[in-house]
């Protein structure tokens, strides 16, 4: 063991991790103010601990004997505690590696499933909105590039709503054609929800499959695959509590999507792969977790934002709050509780967040998959703001670990940043 | 030296890293940057051309994380192709040869960059050039050549004024090549051993012919000799330099049997005269633009080491100002062969850099 070790010397990768200073590359440095839950939040304690303490255990949920059907128990107790939090059946629950292999299994198994290979009608049309995430929104431009659909881009409203209006004019265009809508359920940057319920029923009218990526919302907002009429949701593990690297499709039942993986035949043949019982567990307690303090989180979420929203526009008379307001009557219930997202004119995005970084808070520019090459969001260019405005925006979300301190921390600091960030220029 | 609060520009090679990772020893609070030049960069790096693939980004993260920084990638790629790309393809345009990590260094590195690093609350830009930086004076630092002269970069560098020069920082200056390479393994960083970039960035296949007849289109013209004879046609008179030997596309020899040179470009006429290697030969040069970074501006003449080309030789020279000092004449003490219009003409008193300008015409 000594001598492994001896061996390993400094390239081996526990002593690179040893060298480094920190999870953030910081040396020393304050506190940080982690601002960012709509990126990923940190772990339940309670879900971590079930993590490990199945991490420990070995069984693959696929074989015959007792550690297989061990480990099949875990991963069938946690589909049947998220099909109950998530208002579905067991049956309904797709695990996946993640919100956007959930996104490409629906947008793509759902659109080839409709493909009428038995002599069946062809359906070429996928109707999406323009502020989707990347995950719908690439699958959906890929299946146009390789497999002949025809994509329609959703027009949303400046405050990035889809009109149920707006989508029955476009299913009506040539309703039998369509394949497939997909809206989100909350906007992962700018925290608008859409009236999920309403656009489903206007799906369902024609019998065309809806799908809606619940990643932001799950865990924020009550979310059910019944209740909304959709016919699958997207869900990730790590927005809500849970581990990276797990997620679900819930898929009404009668749904037959084309399998993207292929393989073993895990999960109805649906999704092979070997499942990862651990990730999963984990995933099902941080969601049990979450919707039993949902309610009580929101209030508590939305009177931090109120006063982040409050402090920021204090502190920077000219920002833009992007999105719903919700100081406005009309607005309440529009917006993710724990999202607030500006504009801050003359202002470059990734100036703002590295001066904000170096004083120990950290936010996003948009959505972590585009962070390092900063792009106009193609979220507020939908919104109708124009590229300098989408350029100089910054996204700030709360979730269950964020405290008054944090805002407040923010508040302190954010008017000099600008300041400094104007003089930087464009 | 006191802590300052320190901008490295970080390409993804290995002198950027170990640059960045002295400043760091120093005692300076380094923020690593990394800049997009590429409008659609490239995934993976061919060959030691290019510096601006998603990999070169990939292994720049990766220093600054060995090092312990923090790291950003800047989006300048609108800002190069405006400052760099387009003034490389205009100036070939008018049959001048220009260098663009010169105008890189000028418009980019210690402009674009230096500024909104000022502006954000920076005091200094460090980047692995090798070029030393000496205390010159109240208020005033000089650049000299690397203690690698095969490595120097103050050619490139020399462009740059007092201001710019007072806020870079340049750690490698005291070191050769091999030491830099050496520290880089020692400090376990992964680009070690990436072989060094050569040519321009942005034209990864080296192809600069062909990168430049895509911009320009097609522009056939003669090729002459000395006696104005037409002895063959091009494609495009910006294909040529001054001095060039190669890619001549001349059917028969020259009567003599001796090799032939471009001697000139004329891209009014879209003429490329060509002739024997003695026809090269300059005393005079013309130059714009100066900037005198190590010394006043000079009123009389002045005797110094001039260097005509990167990585070229140095000639003794007298410099007088001209213009009322917007320009130089510059009389070299023996002549030169293939000096370009549109390089930089440096002056050095020995290994000090006192300024530089922009050669705009030879004469023998």
């Amino acid at each position: 063991m000594t001598n492994l070790h001896a061996a390993l010397g400094g390239t081996g990768a526990i002593a690179r991790f040893a060298r480094a200073p920190g999870p953030d590359g910081r040396r020393g440095g304050a506190t940080d103010v982690y601002l960012d839950h709509a990126a990923t939040t940190p772990m339940l304690p309670e879900a971590l601990d079930a993590m490990i303490e199945e991490l420990a255990r070995t069984g693959n949920p696929s074989s015959l004997h007792n550690a297989g059907r061990r480990a099949r128990r875990v991963v069938e107790e946690s589909r049947e505690l998220i099909a109950e939090v998530f208002g579905a059946r067991p049956s309904e629950v797709i695990f996946t590696s993640g919100g956007t292999e959930a996104d490409n299994l629906a947008v793509k198994g759902l659109y080839w499933a409709r493909q009428g290979r038995r002599g069946g009608p062809r359906r070429p049309r996928v109707l999406a909105t323009a502020t989707e995430h990347h995950a719908v929104l690439d699958s959906a431009r890929w299946l146009g590039d390789h497999e002949g659909a025809q994509v329609e881009w959703l027009g949303v409203d400046h405050e990035g709503r889809l009109d149920a209006g707006v989508l029955r004019a476009a299913i009506e265009r040539d309703p039998s054609a369509v394949a497939l809508v997909s809206v989100m359920w909350a906007n992962n940057e700018v925290g608008t929800i859409q009236p999920v319920g309403e656009l489903a029923q206007v799906a369902g009218e024609h019998e065309i499959p809806f799908h809606s990526d619940a990643v932001q919302a799950a865990g924020q907002v009550p979310v059910g695959l019944a209740a909304s009429g959709a016919t699958a949701l997207t869900i990730s593990a790590h927005k809500l509590g849970g581990p990276v690297g797990v997620g679900a499709l819930l898929i009404a039942r009668g749904e037959d999507p084309v399998p993207v993986l292929h393989g073993g035949g895990q999960e109805r043949d649906v999704r092979s792969g070997t499942l990862d019982a651990a990730a999963i567990r984990g995933f099902a307690v941080a969601a049990e977790l979450a919707e039993q303090r949902r309610a009580e989180q929101a209030v508590r979420l939305a009177r931090l934002r109120d006063r982040l929203i409050d402090r920021v526009r204090k502190a920077v008379p000219g920002a833009i709050l992007n999105g719903p307001d919700p100081s406005a009557p009309a607005a309440a219930g529009q917006r993710l509780p724990g999202n607030a997202h500006f504009s801050f004119p003359g202002c470059e995005g990734d100036a703002l967040l590295m001066l904000l970084d170096a004083r120990g808070i950290a936010c996003s520019t948009g959505s972590a998959c585009t962070a390092g090459i900063a792009q106009p969001s193609h979220v507020l260019i939908a919104m109708g703001a124009d590229a300098a405005r989408a350029r100089g925006s910054l996204r700030f979300t709360l979730g269950h670990s964020s405290t008054q301190a944090d805002v407040d921390a923010l508040a302190a600091v954010i008017g000099e940043v600008v300041e400094r960030a104007r003089r930087a220029g464009r | 030296m006191s802590a300052l609060r320190v901008l490295a520009a970080m390409s993804g090679g290995v002198d950027s890293a170990v640059a960045a990772a002295r400043a760091a020893d120093a005692g300076h609070e380094v923020t690593a940057v990394h800049l997009a030049l590429a409008p659609r960069p490239a995934s993976r790096r061919t060959g030691a051309r290019g510096c601006c693939t998603l990999e070169d980004a990939r292994d720049a993260r990766r220093a600054a994380d060995v090092i312990g920084i923090p790291f950003y990638v800047w989006d300048l790629a609108e800002r190069f192709d405006a400052e760099v790309v387009q003034d490389f393809v205009a100036e070939y345009a008018r049959g001048n040869t220009p260098n663009p990590c010169l105008r890189c260094n000028e418009r980019i590195k210690f402009a674009a960059v230096l500024d909104r690093a000022l502006a954000l609350g920076f005091d200094a830009v460090c980047t692995g050039h090798h070029a030393r930086l000496e205390p010159g004076g109240p208020g005033r630092v000089r650049l000299a050549r690397s203690a690698d002269r095969a490595k120097d970069q103050s050619y490139v560098l020399a462009v740059l004024t007092g201001r710019q020069l007072s806020h870079a920082i340049f750690p490698l200056g005291g070191s050769t090549k091999a030491q830099v390479r050496a520290e880089a393994a020692r400090r376990g960083l992964a680009v070690a051993a990436k072989p060094d970039s050569h040519d321009v960035c942005f034209i990864p296949d080296g192809d600069t012919r062909g990168f430049l007849r895509a911009r320009l289109g097609a522009a056939p013209g003669p090729v002459v000799d000395p006696g104005g004879r037409v002895i063959g046609s091009h494609e495009g008179s910006y294909g040529f330099t001054i001095g060039q030997r190669r890619g001549l596309g001349l059917a028969a020899p020259a009567a003599d049997g001796r090799p032939r040179y471009v001697l000139d470009i004329e891209p009014a006429t879209r003429t490329v005269q060509v002739g024997p290697a003695e026809a090269l030969e300059v005393r005079q040069i013309s130059a714009v633009r100066p900037v005198w970074s190590g010394c006043d501006p000079p009123t009389g003449p002045l005797e110094a080491d001039v260097q005509l080309r990167a990585h070229g030789e140095t000639y003794p020279a007298t410099c007088w100002p001209a213009d009322g000092g917007a320009a130089l004449r510059i009389g070299l003490r023996r002549p030169a062969r293939g000096v370009a219009r549109g390089q930089a003409v440096v002056i050095y008193d020995g290994d000090l850099v006192l300024g530089s300008a922009v050669i705009t015409a030879t004469a023998r």
